[in-house]
């Protein structure tokens, strides 16, 4: 092997008490695509945050053309040649200039010159879209009239043209069709073959084994290893990124389940859910998982109402249901704990109580006028039943820690007495004491025979939990597992896009 | 390093005792300037005509504090009475109206307009400040169109020949002139509507869903508010309290002004934020807009006791709103920054 382009040895970053990489290396040849692989914080992302300057290491050092290097900010990493392509193009685009003024953004802004030549700053555009074989994209039109993937483009052009020595991809193809992602293939085989190494991040392993060179996995923080896709197989990565630490236990239930409560018939909405079909039965729990941007989110906010659905249909105790607002899902007997919950779940400004209230209020008022007994001896039972840690009743959640004010998104439904309980990554930002308390929970519901579906990215957790897990892979079901037959590895390998042999 | 974290600590301190209790303590200040330097103000007669001269506003303002707790703003309440001011006089002077009529017709046209402004903001989504900019104007256009730039009084020679065929009725008039109880009749109008919107706001299941429509719009959706019906509401009714304040501003003055209630909009704005911040509360509130418009009342009074020229006043009343939409920004950025 010759001496690598860029290596990064034994880097170590810390935020507060988290030590988010450990001892992490990364090497990288000239002309190379090389993926960067992990589960969600493996650290794949903090590691290219430093390589692109947006943090500093602690601790190891950055070896660029065998030359030692500090990147103290964006800007050093750009005049070393390191750009990145961000999954959210449009943070780096400006929408109300031209495709030209936005290639050469870079330039025009470090430039000297007072006066800007149209004609110069057109054909140099022009010039570097050639070099991408992008000609098609018109350089005068604004950025906002383009494509998600014509944006991309853009961005790897403006690479170019500031001879950009290394390419970092975060899941480019994340919002491309496949016709797209084949494209881009072709433009990154193309800045290989120039010379130009490529750091490519996705959870597609289908895609990375098809365009990368060799693959480095991490898990934890750490270097696992670094793979050459000639001579590795698809398991062998899945077991790396899966690491060995996972070995939670939860306790084995026994349950027996009722009548069908839940039925999924086709369900599309016509942007990212592809024909979803499933049943949940009363007292079971389903999990159903995915890596980010499957779809799950999606999925439980059209269960719910919050978007639409354009075909399918969704039957409760084998009724139709015609959603078109959460309040028709919440009087059907469903509740929503959104991923976000400080956003879309709770009112983080008022006091407990008035949260623990608000989805039933009917039942804390007479006529209109609002029973404030009554809403505070609510409040007062779910923080006894949930164990929520807080001084009083009347705390506006704020001052509460993640976990309790989840279970407080997650109290505040019992007293309308739901029948069905959408979870969507439940424990996300949450304490490990309370994690625990909220697996607790669902179990509990389950018991009595409330369903449950559980969405979530942290395989194990679904795995603990559920009593049978669907896998969502860009938008579809594609394979379901009995709680007997899922293993790690399995719900890895189809949430990747993989299939078994 | 300690100095420092002392000094943080006193400055925080200092902004919560200015949030809580800055608007109590300049009230008294001021009460207590103008009483020690005028004998006629800290007397019974003058504190009815205060009460009296903020009626009008603190409906307007009512109307105000009633978008900004869903979340939006209406900055055509002003525009909205100058229309319903002279709806109501051509009511009672061109066409000899029957009272009711009088009295339901301009509330329809404050209906109207808030109709307009939430199609505006919630079906077309424009944002609230521009919207209500532009029917502010729009709404101000119609009613100088109306009237053809002239006021409305008893008899007035109409532009057609001729003279008007109608008066204001004494019934009508003593909505804005008459005394009940040893105090105006406005007075008990106002107390009246800040009551009722007080218990609405505060202690009824509708103040609820309209606080937390505007507390975080997507968590009301998700917990099954249909938060687009709360914003239309909430901008009709403030439609309602703006041809409101109209009505009772042309049974006060016993004529159709034109251009009655644009010089009022920035005095209820001024009210619903100084409102903010009585006590602590931090959110728009009804007794708070009460409060706020009295400081703004008694501080106008006490100046013009002060023969302070009353082109004057709009530096006083704007300065009074900036700085309590300091006070109020700046704790909540402290707040925020806590979360």
């Amino acid at each position: 092997m010759p001496n690598p382009f860029l290596s990064m040895k034994a880097i170590d970053k810390t935020f507060g008490k988290v030590h988010a990489l450990q001892k992490a290396e990364f090497h990288l040849q000239k002309g190379e695509v090389h993926a960067l692989l992990g589960v969600n914080g493996a650290g794949k992302s903090t590691l290219m945050k430093i390589l692109s300057g947006v943090y500093e290491q602690d601790m190891g050092e950055i070896l660029f053309e065998g030359k030692k290097v500090r990147i103290r900010s964006p800007k050093v990493a750009k005049d070393q040649g390191i750009y990145c392509v961000y999954q959210e193009v449009d943070t780096a685009i400006v929408s109300e200039l031209s495709v030209a003024e936005n290639i050469l953004l870079d330039s025009i802004v470090a430039g000297t010159s007072m006066f800007i030549s149209k004609k110069k700053l057109n054909s140099e555009a022009r010039d570097a879209l050639k070099q991408l074989q992008a000609e098609d994209i018109p350089v005068e039109k604004p950025a906002f009239m383009l494509t998600l993937a014509e944006k991309q483009l853009v961005l790897i052009a403006r690479a170019l043209i500031s001879s950009a020595k290394i390419i970092i991809f975060d899941e480019p193809t994340a919002p491309l069709s496949i016709h797209e992602s084949t494209k881009l293939f072709s433009v990154i085989k193309r800045l290989k073959e120039s010379g130009v190494g490529c750091i490519f991040i996705s959870h597609r392993l289908p895609e990375v084994f098809e365009i990368c060179d060799r693959i480095t996995v991490m898990a934890e923080g750490k270097f696992v290893g670094t793979y050459s896709t000639s001579n590795t197989k698809q398991e062998e990565i899945i077991e790396a990124m899966l690491g060995t630490s996972y070995s939670k236990d939860f306790p084995v239930r026994t349950h027996t389940l009722g009548n069908t409560l839940l039925r999924v018939k086709k369900v599309s909405d016509g942007v990212k859910l592809r024909n979803i079909s499933f049943d949940v039965s009363e007292g079971e729990i389903v999990g159903i998982v995915g890596l980010v941007g499957a779809g799950k989110t999606e999925l439980a906010k059209t269960l719910f109402g919050y978007s639409p659905h354009t075909e399918g249909t969704i039957e409760v105790l084998g009724n139709t249901l015609k959603i078109k607002h959460p309040k028709d899902a919440i009087k059907a007997g469903m509740a929503l704990i959104p991923e976000e919950r400080r956003k879309e779940g709770l009112f983080v400004h008022e006091a407990l109580q008035t949260n623990a209230s608000f989805p039933n209020l009917q039942n804390f008022s007479r006529f209109l006028f609002m029973d404030k007994r009554k809403e505070k001896s609510f409040a007062k039972e779910i923080v006894e039943r949930l164990q929520i840690k807080t001084s009083n009743t009347e705390t506006p959640l704020v001052y509460l820690s993640g976990g309790n004010q989840q279970k407080v998104a997650i109290g505040k439904w019992t007293s309308l007495d739901s029948t069905l309980y959408l979870f969507d990554e439940p424990t996300k930002g949450v304490d490990i004491g309370a994690k625990t308390d909220i697996y607790r929970l669902v179990r509990e519901f389950a018991r009595k025979r409330k369903s449950c579906i559980y969405f979530s990215s942290e395989i194990h957790e679904v795995l603990g939990i559920s009593d049978r897990i669907l896998v969502m892979y860009d938008g579809q079901i594609v394979k379901e597992l009995s709680r007997e037959e899922a293993t790690q590895e399995r719900i890895l390998l189809y949430a990747s896009g993989g299939k078994e042999e | 390093m300690q100095a420092e974290v002392r000094k943080n600590k006193l400055q925080e301190t200092g902004v919560n005792f200015l949030f809580k209790f800055g608007a109590i303590a300049l009230l008294i200040c001021i009460i207590i300037y103008f009483s020690s330097i005028s004998d006629a103000f800290f007397t019974y007669a003058n504190f009815t005509d205060i009460l009296r001269s903020i009626s009008i506003v603190t409906l307007l303002a009512l109307g105000v504090t009633f978008t900004l707790v869903v979340g939006g703003f209406d900055l055509s309440v002003g525009s909205t009475m100058s229309l319903s001011t002279v709806v109501t006089a051509s009511l009672m002077v061109w066409y000899e109206m029957p009272l009711w009529l009088v009295l339901i017709v301009p509330i329809l046209v404050g209906v109207l307009v808030g109709l307009v402004n939430s199609f505006l903001i919630v079906i077309l989504g424009i944002p609230d400040l521009l919207a209500t900019l532009s029917t502010m104007y729009i709404v101000a256009g119609f009613h100088r169109t109306y009237t053809e730039g002239y006021s409305i009084y008893n008899n007035m020679p109409l532009t057609s020949g001729g003279t008007a065929p109608g008066q204001f009725s004494e019934a009508f008039l003593w909505i804005g002139q008459g005394r009940l109880f040893g105090l105006p009749v406005p007075v008990w109008i106002m107390l009246i509507l800040v009551i009722v919107a007080y218990i609405v706001l505060n202690h009824t299941r509708w103040g609820r869903i309209l606080y937390m429509t505007g507390g975080n719009e997507e968590a009301a959706t998700l917990s099954g508010v249909n938060t687009r019906k709360v914003k239309f509401i909430a901008y009709i009714i403030s439609g309602i309290f703006a041809s409101l304040a109209g009505v009772l501003f042309t049974a006060r003055v016993g004529s159709g002004q034109i251009d009655a209630g644009t010089p009022l909009l920035m005095e209820a704005v001024a009210a619903v934020f100084v409102g903010y911040s009585v006590l602590g509360i931090g959110k728009p509130n009804a007794l708070g807009t009460f409060f706020g418009a009295a400081v703004i009342g008694i501080l106008l009074n006490g100046l013009t006791i002060l023969n302070l020229p009353y082109y004057a006043f709009d530096i006083i009343k704007g300065t009074v709103l900036v700085s309590a939409l300091a006070v109020t920004y700046i704790y909540a950025k402290k707040r925020f920054s806590r979360a």
